[in-house]
């Protein structure tokens, strides 16, 4: 199904969020958001994805 | 002493993590500045896990995370970035910023007032970038915070204390809560004139990341902070308009 992933269009087979990540190579240190919704690490696998989702995949970054 | 939730700082420097030229001059620049808190944000991750090996570094430097909200604008955007912050970086600190105005990046107060409601309710204990304004640190304070962050001046300006009649009230009315001077620090003389006021600690980035040298601003603001926190314990003497001899004036010679 195809997803906005961090602002790209990508095509993707998981059908849930934790599969996602596992799918697209991601490490464990991220924070995540389904359609501008907080998604604790806890509830992604639980988490099913639709096509048209929009996924925010953040990660630490330099901040002042 | 005023603490930060509970938590005294060994020293009373923040400093960001951004903007420096290179990770390593970054983490001697955190060394030389004695900093007890590093300001943090997340960002899109790429699959390069660009992400990690910042993180990996942060940990390293041994100091306390303050996760920030920067370029959000609205109360959602914030409140969704501070639980993700919480999750990443383990931490019930959130240094809050709804920004308001993109010119001057100067906080929108009411979004802020309100975010910051939701958060403490939900149990994060909130850092808020605010301005001087009275109202809006009573509005902060009884929506639970136990911080205030006035900004000196605009973010990445190194202006200086653009206010500093405003940030003496700010300071005097508030005398139990813990205040951080954040953002517009430019000059070690800045941090030193925001110690001796009262504050608590200073928060700054821009002014040790694009300076010259990061390592020697980053020691000369270290070494400001603690001047000016040491000259406001110190009792200052009040100032006053007229002369007044400081050498005896009894005993002297008459030669005219």
């Amino acid at each position: 199904m195809q997803l906005q992933i961090n602002g790209c269009a990508q095509e993707a087979s998981a059908q849930t969020l934790d599969a996602l990540l596992r799918e697209l190579g991601y490490s464990d240190r991220v924070a995540t958001a389904v359609n501008e919704a907080f998604v604790p690490k806890a509830a992604r696998a639980n988490t099913r994805l639709t096509t048209g989702d929009r996924i925010e995949i953040l990660a630490p970054m330099q901040g002042g | 002493m005023r603490t930060f939730y509970g938590t005294a700082l060994e020293t009373p420097l923040m400093l960001g993590t951004a903007q420096y030229p290179s990770p390593a001059i970054l983490a001697e620049a955190f060394k030389a500045s004695q900093a007890s808190v590093a300001t943090v944000s997340l960002r899109r991750e790429g699959s390069g896990g660009e992400g990690q090996a910042f993180w990996d570094m942060i940990r390293d430097l041994g100091v306390r995370v303050l996760p920030n909200t920067a370029g959000c604008h609205t109360v959602k955007e914030a409140v969704t970035t501070a639980h993700m912050a919480r999750e990443l970086f383990d931490t019930r600190w959130i240094k809050l910023e709804v920004i308001g105005q993109t010119d001057t990046l100067q906080p929108d107060v009411f979004e802020l007032v309100e975010a910051a409601r939701i958060l403490t309710e939900d149990g994060f204990q909130v850092f808020p970038y605010c301005t001087e304004d009275l109202v809006v640190a009573e509005r902060l304070l009884g929506a639970g915070c136990e911080v205030l962050m006035p900004w000196g001046a605009p973010i990445g300006t190194g202006l200086g204390l653009s206010n500093p009649y405003g940030l003496r009230t700010i300071r005097a009315r508030f005398p139990d809560v813990a205040m951080v001077v954040d953002a517009g620090i430019g000059l070690p003389s800045h941090a030193a004139a925001a110690m001796e006021m009262g504050f608590d600690a200073v928060l700054l980035n821009t002014a040790v990341a694009k300076a010259g040298d990061p390592v020697q601003m980053a020691r000369a603001m270290a070494l400001a902070a603690e001047a000016g926190a040491a000259g406001h314990a110190a009792d200052p003497m009040p100032p006053r308009e007229m002369a007044e001899p400081s050498t005896p004036v009894i005993g002297q010679a008459f030669l005219s």
